[in-house]
């Protein structure tokens, strides 16, 4: 993965650089010790590694407005950052770069039920966003598999989606307002506790946009009631067309489950040889989930299953207790952690039609004997985001690059039918250079001259989500 | 001008020599009158794919909204944000169409429940100001490729391009719907009340006060309709009567359309604030006639012409926006319909029009 070579004049202007940050953060709140940097130089797409010039954490939105009013001076590239659970690399830094970690920033600022709505810094975690709530019976819907590690920060840059996304949206539509400030030190304040923009929907644009366009210190989020309860039903099918046919018919009946989650032959044996979920040995396996009071899950579970049997299932098994939910949904849940067992792996994010579900699986079949590379398919069914899962082995010279031709090829292929790179884990560097693929080059053009207009000397997060050779001009012409 | 394809459409803007006024079926006339050539999107017709298996429609920009909830209704499904049909409350006629629904971000009731009409669009193609044709998004559901221009370019009011073609999440239509409907309570009270429900588990798809009734929608399965309503008359709504089916419908599409404002003399704005908000701005501006939807947090308001600057400075004070939707054209010459942004939005919005449509030629004036 190519980065941009870092610019010798800020690399050696570093000494005056990092004594200017700290003139306006406590002194615990700018690191620069090569040593410390270190925690800095990835995240959790570890295969890439640079340490910045310094990393600062302020505590507070006018710190953080000082931070960037002094890099916008001074020239320096801002790399935001979360919590640093970024599979696509949205928070690795280059040598000439500041880090802002948007950690120390995680208050909640205010609760209200009756209007449905928290405002937090974003540093929270996610989880913790819906811990602040769930006493009073509330939660925060959006739920990506990072959820006790990563920030409401990242998840803002990401858009972020989760296996509940199905019915409750992804970060956007979730999102009511944000305090952002912009690269020249600017605050802004943008929706708030009201529902829809007035004029221009700066938030839908500014939600997804990587840490591109502006830092997002707090956020106002929607929070909702929780479900009476819920409950899970699985079934295993012996070929990925008929898993496929059965959760279009479960879509078509007008049933709205809250989560869809298929695995296909791989990973089911993986993960059983892993942790022993108790799952059949089939082609594809669903996990469908319900909500409500318990007679209306059982009322929903039974169509659902009535469903799942005109396509003759090899196994159906309805949860009828949370003991036996949690064993079902075990499997689902260590697939990463088993996958991981048997080799280093890549993860993927490509969303599909579902109706192009069993050609795609198929031809990522072909390709896997093609690449000589094991594949595991885990993803969420009802809305076509898959999650392959590349085999590769990390100490074998070549295999990473062959591992990422086989993902840029699967990735394609996604594209090709209809669908996109990326449907939950944003484009960061891991992506940039396949954006030719989704996008002409004047489709990517107006989506970098909205850039210009946030950041015009294009500063923040540079060298990310487009191609470099696409954003050289801008990013030369900065410097 | 109706361009029948969407090179045709490309074509006309390149060689554009002065001002265009973006029309689909042009029935929502708002916004600051634009002086300059019509250009319509009636002419890019048709359904151009539909899944129901994905819950996936994409239409060309000028087909009728009709043709698509007749294209919907056939399969068991609808647009899930329920948008308004402005004709009755703005006295137009002509055919809405998807790209002028999508182009204002006209969404109804259930947006509480299920968002915007925004947060169901996928993907949109486009032209703008200078003639180049532009795609973003696509026809999935989850996609974080690149920027989110297609939530920019829902509720852009043509200012930013002409939409060639949208791509839409549809619905089920549900197997029952019922509306509570309670009397005789002031608005604060009601609202009360809508939060609670909407505070429930129970999954609310329409809160509004109407006149003087307070209602509360629940749709899905049959058993699960019934089971929810009982719940709701045990507690946040005893003592409400209860409306099914139809006629719960009929009471839904009076609220979307706000309809009982239609045909009467007054200025019409349309607020957005936080829902507790609602009462205690009808409040404020001296109890004009009001329908709050949205749990409380969107407002429609009848007043008199006059009260414009009190709208907006209510409305500043509280937090949220207002738009002029229906008045006579000499205030619609004189008052922004938009609610006027803080300096720095204004001028990333000023320089998001430059980059789109850098010769000012897309319905220019329109946001302000």
């Amino acid at each position: 993965m190519q980065m941009p070579a870092p610019n010798q004049a800020i690399l050696a202007r570093k000494e005056r650089i990092v004594a200017r940050l700290r003139g306006v953060l406590p002194s615990d709140a700018v690191i620069d010790d090569e040593a410390e940097t270190r925690a800095y130089e990835c995240d959790a797409l570890t295969a890439y590694r640079c340490p910045p010039l310094a990393a600062v954490l302020p505590a507070t939105t006018e710190e953080v407005a000082a931070v960037l009013k002094i890099c916008h001076e001074e020239g320096v590239p801002v790399v935001p950052r979360g919590a640093g659970t970024s599979l696509a690399g949205g928070a690795m830094p280059t040598a000439d770069s500041i880090i802002l970690g948007v950690a120390r920033m995680n208050e909640v600022l205010e609760t209200d039920y009756e209007n449905r709505f928290i405002r937090v810094q974003t540093g929270r975690t996610n989880l913790s966003v819906s811990g602040a709530v769930e006493e009073d019976g509330f939660f925060y819907a959006p739920d990506p598999s990072s959820q006790l590690a990563c920030a409401i920060a990242g998840n803002i840059a990401m858009n972020s989606g989760g296996a509940h996304c199905l019915k409750y949206g992804v970060t956007t539509n979730n999102l009511l307002g944000v305090t952002m400030v912009m690269m020249d030190g600017e605050i802004v304040e943008i929706g708030g506790a009201h529902l829809d923009a007035g004029g221009l929907d700066l938030l839908g644009l500014i939600c997804g946009s990587e840490g591109q366009l502006g830092v997002v210190t707090e956020a106002t989020l929607r929070i909702l009631r929780k479900p009476e309860g819920a409950r899970p039903v699985l079934m295993g099918f012996d070929s990925n067309e008929v898993a496929g046919e059965c959760v279009s018919d479960i879509i078509k009946a007008g049933i709205l489950p809250v989560a869809i989650e298929f695995m296909d032959r791989p990973c089911i044996r993986a993960t059983e040889a892993f942790a022993g979920a108790g799952y059949p040995d089939c082609e594809a396996l669903l996990i469908v989930e319900v909500e409500g009071s318990e007679e209306e899950i059982d009322a929903q579970l039974a169509r659902i299953m009535a469903i799942a049997r005109k396509h003759n299932p090899v196994e159906l098994r309805e949860s009828g207790s949370p003991e036996e939910s949690a064993k079902i949904w075990l499997g689902r849940k260590s697939a990463f952690g088993a996958m991981g067992q048997i080799n280093d792996y890549m993860c993927l994010d490509g969303t599909i039609p579902v109706s192009q579900l069993p050609y795609v699986l198929r031809r990522i079949g072909e390709m896997s004997k093609e690449y000589g590379l094991d594949v595991g398919n885990v993803f969420h069914a009802g809305d076509g985001n898959m999650h392959p899962l590349i085999l590769f082995d990390a100490n074998k010279p070549g295999d990473l690059e062959r591992c990422e031709a086989f993902g840029a090829d699967i990735l394609k292929l996604c594209v090709e039918v209809g669908g996109c790179l990326t449907g939950e884990h944003g484009v960061g560097i891991e992506k940039r250079d396949l954006m030719v693929d989704q996008y002409a080059p004047e489709d990517l053009e107006i989506q970098m001259a909205v850039k210009d207009v946030f950041d015009p000397s294009w500063l923040l997060n540079p060298a990310k989500v487009f191609p470099l050779a696409a954003s050289e001009a801008r990013r030369m012409a900065a410097e | 001008m109706t361009p029948e394809t969407e090179a045709a459409l490309a074509e006309i803007v390149k060689s554009a020599e002065g001002p265009l006024r973006i029309v689909g079926g042009g029935t929502r006339d708002i916004g600051a009158p634009v002086v300059g050539e019509a250009l319509s999107t009636a002419g890019l017709s048709g359904v151009t794919l539909y899944e129901p298996g994905a819950l996936t429609l994409v239409a060309q920009a000028g087909t009728p909204v009709a043709e698509i909830e007749a294209v919907l209704a056939a399969e068991g499904q609808r647009l899930a944000f329920e948008p308004m049909d402005h004709r009755a409350l703005l006295g137009t006629d002509g055919t809405p169409t998807i790209g002028g629904v999508v182009a204002a971000n006209v969404s109804g009731p259930r947006r509480i429940q299920v968002g915007a009409c925004r947060d169901s669009l996928l993907g949109v193609r486009f032209v703008d100001g200078m003639g180049c044709v532009l795609k973003n998004g696509g026809r999935v559901m989850k996609n974080v490729t690149g920027y989110d221009l297609v939530k920019l370019m829902a509720g852009s009011w043509g200012t930013l391009g002409v939409l060639s073609e949208v791509s839409l999440k549809v619905q089920a239509v549900p197997e029952a719907e019922a509306t509570l409907v309670g009397r005789g309570m002031e608005a604060g009270a009601a609202v009360k009340v809508l939060s609670a429900a909407l505070g429930s588990p129970y999954d609310v798809s329409g809160a509004a006060v109407s006149g003087d009734a307070a209602l509360v929608r629940l749709e899905g399965l049959g058993d699960s309709v019934s089971y929810r309503v009982k719940r709701l008359l045990d507690a946040a709504c005893a003592g409400w009567e209860v409306v099914e089916g139809e006629a719960s419908a009929a009471l839904w599409r009076d609220v979307r359309d706000v309809t009982s404002f239609a045909g009467r003399a007054g200025t019409v704005w349309r607020v957005s604030v936080k829902p507790s908000d609602g009462p205690a701005l009808v409040a404020a501006l001296g109890g004009p006639e009001a329908i709050l939807d949205w749990g409380g947090g969107l407002v429609w308001l009848l007043v008199e012409e006059d009260a414009a600057a009190r709208v907006r400075a209510e409305v500043a004070r509280l937090g949220g926006h207002a738009t002029l939707v229906r008045a006579p054209d000499a205030i619609r010459a004189t008052i922004p319909a938009f609610q006027p942004e803080a300096a720095p939005l204004a001028a990333i919005s000023r320089g998001l029009r430059e980059k789109f449509d850098p010769r000012g030629i897309l319905n220019p004036g329109l946001m302000g």
